[in-house]
């Protein structure tokens, strides 16, 4: 068991993420019990087998990897992960919103890897709605990040106005 | 020029106190020194060679004087008097200490002033023509669309993290003044036969180590979808620009990879999606914007004042000041001053405290409050009465803004080089200053006549020498410094890249190569053709000849 932050708050999560070592294939890595959160290359090599286990099963997203690679499976999953291997890297970013905009995703997005207090902001308003925020982090003074902007100018996930369209209401 | 209401201030307010946030959680170790990079280079701040250098933005060039002394104060209280003007319009300040910037940000705050996205890899200020609103060729005023794409990208939270930084410039009038060919992206204000107004976009060009002129990705944009547009080019380009290597991950990396056709197939496949969106600038909005930006309240005047003639005739000084440093208005009896922060002896592009507040003064009294920055490193009193200008040109002089050397010589675009910046391989203030020292007749200036040096002390090219009818680049070969010169470069609607003349110089040898090409060029110009027009007629090689002799000659052969 692990602690997130999950629409706003730490909350205790199950899920496993399932990753694969050198050496190990998407055919043969072993999976361990309860909810999963699978590579792609798991979830298209074994898809049978994870959907008939009985606990949840999601897909996580590799850094280089958009939705379009799961986009019709997409109705099938709780959870689709998307993995910022630093956090200077923003493909992630886009990747949800297009989880978000393009194919009209509403289970959770959950930042995986290096997520910092810092990014949680621009996240949530790109479609992340859950954070397991990098070992050793403070969750609880995370949490506050969502509040850092009241009323940001860009239509997003988040606020699907853009300012311009709000202000002169 | 745009004034905040509430919402835009409390963007920045907030950007303050999120700011400081993070400076305590850096200082008490909460966030390591590489996790705290990124956001303070999103806040301007640098670590540099001998303290922190701190840029705040100046959105597209436009000053508004309690601005200016808003900086001349922080100048003093947190610099050692005096700031600096870049080429892309910001003011850095080289002597802060880190533990000030936040305080320093909340007295920008109070005159809707901000540092966000000076630096890091993010979407950076926009930047635009200096003769904006009052310039004779203009096709449509930039500045109301500068400033809601300025809105656009602040804090934009899908870009925040691109692979590299990520430069737009804009250009609204015949000729390009914004350097367009060399931004990631660039626009022209196009109008259609139709009378429709919209964008030609321009993408993928830039200097630094990989200098590449853009290319055209679209002829025409409707106004309405600038940012839907902008949007689907970022959106690739954040997707699959290159991340393995800093050198290799500007977008024009990617366009030349992929070609142009195919980037533009990809970025309308991703438009459709965009297109019509929320996004989309209202009328509405273009006309809020717009009204900031709404012409000064002119006198009526006569077209020529007849004072200000007699006063060119019986003053040679002021009549050469005219001639450099005064540019025609559309507006009847007004005219445009460029006020010289290139004096000879001083670095390029600094302004002292003082001199920040006399260049207030000057537009409170003679030009309605208002400056610009230009990217030639000058500040710009855009609307003076022509009956004025005696008056104004007498202050000027005081304040050693008056030297006439727009356009020639020693007017150069010139970055701090290796006295102040880490980046940098060669000092580039002491070189070109000898080099004005070389230049410092001023009828021998003006008989060279137009002429563009510039200046950078290494290959990231702040000082844009590549697009220098001179370029000067400093370089290191075994720990020295040396120089390389390349020849031809332009800005402007023929924008070109400059061509290396040959092996690179030390620094003591720089002002003779100089004038060997200045007096090659004046022995072989015909009627008054500028430098430019002398290369393109000659080509490079004659240029090497004069500068290397029989080498030159016999490598040529």
């Amino acid at each position: 068991m692990t602690t997130i932050i999950k629409n706003r708050q730490a909350v205790a999560d199950d899920f496993s993420t399932v990753t694969l070592a050198e050496g190990e294939t998407a055919e043969t890595v072993a999976l361990p019990a309860g909810p999963l959160l699978v590579p792609i290359a798991v979830w298209q090599a074994r898809k049978t087998e994870l959907q008939s286990r009985g606990t949840p099963v999601g897909v996580w997203l590799a850094a280089g990897e958009g939705p379009e690679a799961i986009a019709g499976d997409l109705a099938t999953l709780p959870v689709v992960g998307v993995h910022f291997p630093k956090f200077v890297d923003g493909r992630g970013y886009s990747t949800a919103r297009l989880l978000r905009e393009r194919y009209s995703y509403c289970g959770e997005i959950r930042a995986l890897g290096d997520v910092l207090h810092d990014q949680l902001f621009l996240m949530a308003r790109c479609g992340f709605d859950a954070f397991a925020l990098k070992e050793g982090k403070d969750i609880a003074k995370a949490v506050a990040a969502f509040e850092t902007f009241r009323n940001p100018y860009q239509a997003a996930v988040d606020q699907p106005q853009p300012l311009f369209r709000r202000r002169a209401a | 020029m745009y004034r905040y209401d509430q919402y835009d201030q409390a963007l920045v307010d907030e950007r303050v106190a999120q700011f400081s946030d993070q400076v305590a959680r850096w200082k008490s170790g909460e966030l390591t020194d590489d996790e705290f990079r990124p956001l303070r280079l999103q806040n301007g701040l640098y670590i540099q060679r001998h303290a922190p250098m701190f840029r705040i933005a100046v959105p597209y060039g436009m000053l508004a004087s309690n601005q200016l002394r808003c900086l001349a104060q922080l100048g003093r209280q947190y610099d050692r008097g005096y700031g600096h003007f870049t080429t892309r319009h910001n003011m850095q300040f080289n002597w802060p200490a880190i533990e000030d910037v936040p305080a320093m940000l909340a007295e920008l705050a109070k005159v809707q002033m901000h540092a966000i996205q000076t630096s890091g890899n993010c979407i950076r200020n926009i930047t635009t023509d200096q003769f904006a609103g009052v310039a004779a060729d203009e096709i449509l005023d930039p500045r109301p669309l500068c400033e809601i794409m300025r809105q656009w990208s602040t804090f934009h939270p899908e870009f925040a993290f691109l692979p590299r930084k990520f430069k737009i410039a804009v250009n609204g009038a015949k000729e390009d003044r914004a350097l367009t060919w060399f931004h990631d992206i660039g626009l022209h204000i196009v109008k259609t036969d139709d009378g429709l107004t919209g964008f030609r976009v321009i993408v993928g060009g830039g200097l630094g180590r990989t200098p590449i002129k853009g290319e055209v990705l679209r002829e025409f944009l409707p106004w309405q979808d600038i940012l839907t547009y902008c949007e689907a080019i970022i959106r690739v380009y954040n997707r699959y620009g290159r991340r393995d290597n800093a050198y290799k991950a500007r977008i024009k990396i990617l366009v030349q990879a992929l070609g142009v056709e195919e980037f533009g197939r990809q970025v309308e496949a991703e438009w459709t999606h965009l297109k019509g969106g929320p996004a989309t600038i209202t009328q509405a909005e273009y006309d809020r914007v717009a009204a900031f930006f709404a012409p000064p309240a002119y006198a009526t005047l006569p077209a020529i004042d007849e004072a200000f003639v007699q006063q060119q005739a019986e003053s040679v000084p002021f009549a050469r000041w005219v001639e450099r440093n005064v540019r025609p208005h559309r507006v009847p009896g007004y005219a445009s001053v460029t006020l010289s922060l290139k004096k000879p002896g001083t670095a390029p592009g600094d302004v002292t405290s003082d001199q920040m507040d006399a260049a207030a003064e000057l537009a409170d009294r003679y030009s309605f409050g208002e400056l610009r920055v230009t990217h030639e490193q000058n500040l710009v009193l855009a609307d003076v009465e022509q009956r004025q200008l005696f008056a104004l040109w007498q202050e000027a002089k005081a304040a050693g803004f008056a030297t006439p050397n727009i356009g020639l010589l020693t007017d150069m675009i010139v970055c701090p080089g290796g006295d102040f910046c880490d980046l940098a391989n060669a000092r580039s203030i002491p070189v070109a200053n000898a080099v004005q020292a070389r230049f410092d007749d001023l009828d021998y200036l003006w008989d060279i006549g137009d002429i563009e040096l510039n200046f950078s002390g290494c290959m990231n090219s702040c000082g844009h020498h590549h697009v220098g009818n001179i370029g000067i680049l400093g370089v290191d070969k075994g720990n020295e410094e040396w120089y390389q010169i390349t020849v031809g470069g332009e800005q402007g609607n023929d924008a070109q890249l400059g061509k290396v003349i040959g092996p690179s110089f030390a620094a003591a040898d720089v002002p003779d190569v100089i004038e060997k090409i200045v007096r090659f060029y004046i022995a072989q110009r015909q009627d008054d053709e500028r430098f430019i027009d002398t290369f393109r007629r000659l080509g490079i090689d004659a240029f090497k000849v004069a500068v290397y002799g029989d080498k030159a000659r016999l490598k040529a052969a």
